[in-house]
């Protein structure tokens, strides 16, 4: 096994023997953090695929991390006060059902790039990293200028919805669901990245000319990327929603992209485990430092800053070295 | 809507559109220049904003104020500049992306722990207090039509300044063309210190503008750094006629938006309904503008470069 | 004479005053080589962009397999079957050489958007790439990183991406610069056995390399082409000679 492999190893068991720890040494708030861990770090293999190996600088994840909240939130709330979504042109009721939901939040998240990345994608360099973060932004004042789902204060759910055959109340079970959908995704996305239609991706993100001189188009190969990219992400913002109980246009907001392109970058860009190593990185730091500091961010600001200048592979790159990331 | 109500909605747009364009102009010319994206500039529009509410606090003077805005923001700009900007001319966007986002963790939580979590307050001179009456009777804020006249005023000046002056000979030569620049014997790091710095003013002292009318608190920037995107995004990067252009255009839709969207759909819709319908659409209407010029012009109106 | 596989016809196109192409025709037919040749800054790179669809035409028409493709883009030429390699590598750097051949056939399957099994073990693609590898020489190199390949190894690779899409013509910038002598020898041979499967229109600087394989020469000079004959007649064209004797002056 090659190195990198080894440390993907060490990072799927170290985050499941964590909360199974907390739960012997019985301290529920630390399987919360892992859960936080696990959904953060979904929502960045999701931005891998397009940030790591499509080269597409998104900075409006955002948008599909919030609207998947929101697809939960709405559901969960209509199914709560037993109200219907719709009466017109057929009934559709809220749910509780996490597996539906995770669905509705998946196609939304994914129509959403479709349309954003259609638009965006016409462009490339510092006009996409701007559009995409203007799109991002742009819901987030639809969701606060739109009062029937909270408007600027969010929805709250009062129950975590469920899941069949278990108590998605109990911390450890709620974690093992997303664990369980992290390497499910991690599992696809290593896939996608050896497929032929990750070859070409890759290949369109290093020399685009290349890609269309054998005949593919890399606008369609980027848009499918995109969409992939946003379905996932658009999953892990429906955990995240459950996870808090509460949806609010912070999802939406501009510093959420950043942050999943943060734990991106931290954990190593194009990485299969980097956004694991970056996400639980990233809890950490919010954790420890804090409890430290109310000015913990500077920190993150510095160590973020150092990172760019001076250890540019991430974590999972500065333990793996150059080797190939796709091997 | 009445005539003098859509006309001071009018200038309202221009107002916004002129403060606007100070953020964006700094901004493309930075890109344009150096090539580099600095998600940071709002922070500059914040640090200048919080200099002129700190100065206007101890001295009382607005003038004083105003040109502390300038002072430090250019300040902080430059020191940025020297620090950490110049390391990433060489890099990707990714890079300058991250690298000015830990720029506005660590300026927006430093200002957060010098003068706490409280917004403070800029209050408008009692000079430039009250309305005044336009021609055609409409009343209107003196302090807004102020903004709009410094605005236009400085538009012009930097219009000058990159025409005629030596200064932006060196800036548009260093548009296309860095080793001539350099081959001319410029001093280029000096040269994109002062650019960036130009930059950093003009945001400080939109900030500073702005903060009298709104309050001044920390992630005040970043709302206007965004807007200023879109209008790059509209205008075409590095082109300051395209960031003027743009500018007035976002302002001007987004505040005729907001005022207008609500009427309109009241016309078919009962009235909370058409509210809250109009008010959301309004939110979008500047991003369904870039999304419509970006169909048309992949490149903004005066955009050359792919980029 | 067979019905020509590539026809331009009156192509030109300008950069402000600067006109790259002027009224420019010429055919590729079956079997042949035609070597386009002419000094630098002749326009020989515009007209090759243009032939591959990167630059559109001011005027003039370019037909491929008898259809007009002056508004296709790249990647349609390339469907329709135009092999093209680049005077500066365009190959993906990080990814090893037999990705790059990989990619090729992908390009060739016509079915790019498949997800699940990976490209190395797909035994359609592997064996098109590797046969096309096999065939310039590079099977030894297969499992290096195209960046860490020399110069010369570049070009070749080139050559092999353009043969795993077994095209119907093959449109070549200056295939054997930076070759050695022993690598140009090889690629001439390839060259020589290529033209029977789709012709080439190959643009050289090496003349030896030309003179031994091209069929036909056309001579291009400020964006127009001066004259078109086989070796001899070029050789012996007073034109050519005054225009590349003047350049050495």
């Amino acid at each position: 096994m090659s190195r990198e492999g080894l440390i993907n190893l060490a990072l799927g068991l170290g985050l499941l023997a964590f909360p199974l720890w907390a739960e012997w040494a019985e301290e529920p708030f630390m399987i919360t953090l892992s859960t936080r861990v696990a959904i953060l770090a979904l929502a960045g293999v999701g931005l891998n695929l397009s940030l790591g190996l499509g080269g597409l600088v998104s900075l409006g994840h955002a948008a599909f991390f919030g609207i998947g909240g929101y697809a939960m939130g709405i559901l969960a709330s209509h199914a709560q006060s037993y109200t219907p979504i719709f009466e017109w042109p057929l009934v559709i009721e809220g749910t509780k059902a996490m597996p539906v939901i995770w669905l509705v939040a998946i196609a939304a998240a994914g129509l959403l790039a479709l349309a954003i990345g259609a638009l965006s994608l016409r462009t490339s360099g510092v006009y996409f990293i701007m559009i995409t973060l203007a799109f991002g932004q742009m819901l987030f004042y639809f969701a606060v200028s739109w009062p029937a789902y909270g408007g600027e204060d969010g929805l709250s759910i009062y129950v975590r919805n469920a899941f069949p055959g278990l108590n998605t109340l109990v911390p450890l079970q709620f974690f093992l669901i997303a664990y369980a959908l992290l390497m499910a995704v991690l599992g696809l996305a290593a896939l996608i990245t050896r497929s032929p239609f990750g070859l070409a991706l890759d290949a369109a993100r290093q020399v685009p000319v290349r890609v269309e001189t054998v005949g593919i188009a890399p606008y369609r190969l980027r848009l499918i990327a995109f969409v992939i990219s946003g379905m996932i992400t658009g999953l892990a913002g429906a955990l995240y929603a459950d996870l808090n109980r509460f949806v609010s246009p912070a999802m939406f907001n501009w510093q959420t992209s950043g942050e999943i392109v943060i734990l991106v970058i931290l954990g190593g860009t194009a990485r299969l485990f980097g956004p694991v190593a970056g996400a639980a990185f990233f809890v950490a730091l919010e954790h420890l430092l804090g409890g430290v500091s109310d000015y913990w961010r500077i920190y993150l600001g510095l160590v973020l800053l150092a990172v760019v200048l001076f250890a540019r592979g991430g974590i999972v790159g500065t333990l793996a070295g150059r080797e190939a990331a796709d091997g | 809507m009445s005539f003098s109500l859509f006309v001071e909605q009018l200038l309202n747009g221009l107002q916004l559109g002129v403060t606007l364009f100070l953020t964006a102009s700094g901004l493309t010319l930075v890109f344009g220049v150096m090539g580099l994206i600095n998600l940071a500039h709002g922070s500059l529009f914040m640090i200048g904003a919080y200099a002129a509410a700190a100065v206007a606090g101890a001295t009382g003077s607005f003038l004083l104020a105003s040109a502390a805005s300038l002072a430090a923001a250019a300040a902080a700009g430059a020191l940025i500049e020297m620090v950490v900007i110049r390391r990433l001319y060489s890099r990707d966007h990714l890079d300058q992306v991250l690298a000015t986002f830990a720029l506005i963790l660590i300026l927006s939580e430093g200002t957060r722990w010098i003068f706490g979590s409280f917004p403070l307050y800029l209050s408008i001179p009692d000079w430039l207090a009250g309305p005044v009456t336009l021609p055609g009777g409409i009343r209107y804020p003196l302090y807004r039509l102020t903004i709009i006249l410094v605005g236009l005023v400085i538009a012009a000046g930097l219009f000058l300044l990159i025409a005629r002056t030596r200064l932006g000979i060196r800036i548009r030569a260093g548009e296309s063309d860095r080793e001539i620049v350099a081959a001319l014997g410029v001093n280029i790091a000096a040269l994109y210190t002062i650019v960036f710095a130009i930059g950093a003013a003009l945001a400080g002292l939109s900030g500073a503008l702005v903060g009298a009318i709104q309050s001044v608190q920390v992630g005040m920037g970043e709302p206007v750094m965004i807007l200023a995107f879109v209008v790059i995004v509209i205008g075409g990067i590095g082109s300051i006629r395209g960031a003027l252009i743009g500018a007035i255009l976002v302002g001007v839709t987004d505040t005729l938006g907001r005022a207008m969207l609500p009427d309109l759909f009241r016309l078919f819709m009962d009235n909370s309904a058409a509210t809250s319908v109009g008010s959301a659409l309004a939110s979008m209407l500047i991003y369904v503008l870039m999304a419509a010029v970006l169909i048309v012009r992949p490149t903004g109106l005066y955009g050359a470069r792919g980029a | 004479m067979a019905e020509p596989v590539l026809q331009v016809q009156g192509v030109s196109k300008s950069f402000g005053a600067l006109a790259a192409s002027q009224d420019v025709s010429l055919d590729l037919v079956p079997g042949e080589i035609h070597a386009l040749i002419g000094p630098n800054g002749a326009g020989k790179s515009t007209l090759i962009q243009q032939i591959a669809g990167a630059l559109r035409p001011d005027a003039g028409r370019i037909r491929f397999m008898g259809r007009d493709v002056t508004q296709l883009g790249i990647v349609q030429r390339a469907r329709l079957g135009l092999g093209r390699t680049f005077q500066i590598s365009a190959l993906a750097m990080e990814h090893t050489v037999l990705q790059n051949a990989l990619l090729g056939a992908l390009g060739a399957s016509g079915r790019p958007y498949r997800f699940l099994r990976p490209a190395l073990r797909d035994p359609d693609l592997r064996r098109r790439a590797e046969a096309a590898l096999e065939r310039v020489g590079l099977s030894e190199q297969m499992w290096m990183r195209t960046s860490d390949l020399s110069h010369g190894q570049r070009r070749t690779l080139e050559v092999a991406v353009a043969l795993t899409l077994a095209p119907r013509a093959f449109v070549m910038d200056e295939p054997m610069a930076g070759l050695g002598t022993s690598g140009s020898k090889r690629l001439t041979g390839l060259l020589d056995e290529l033209r029977h499967e789709a012709p080439i229109l190959l643009v050289e600087h090496d003349m030896d390399a030309v003179f031994a394989l091209a069929d036909r020469i056309s001579v291009l000079v400020y964006g127009r082409i001066i004259a078109t004959g086989t070796v001899e007649e070029i050789r012996a064209d007073p034109e050519v000679r005054r225009a590349y004797l003047g350049e050495e002056d």
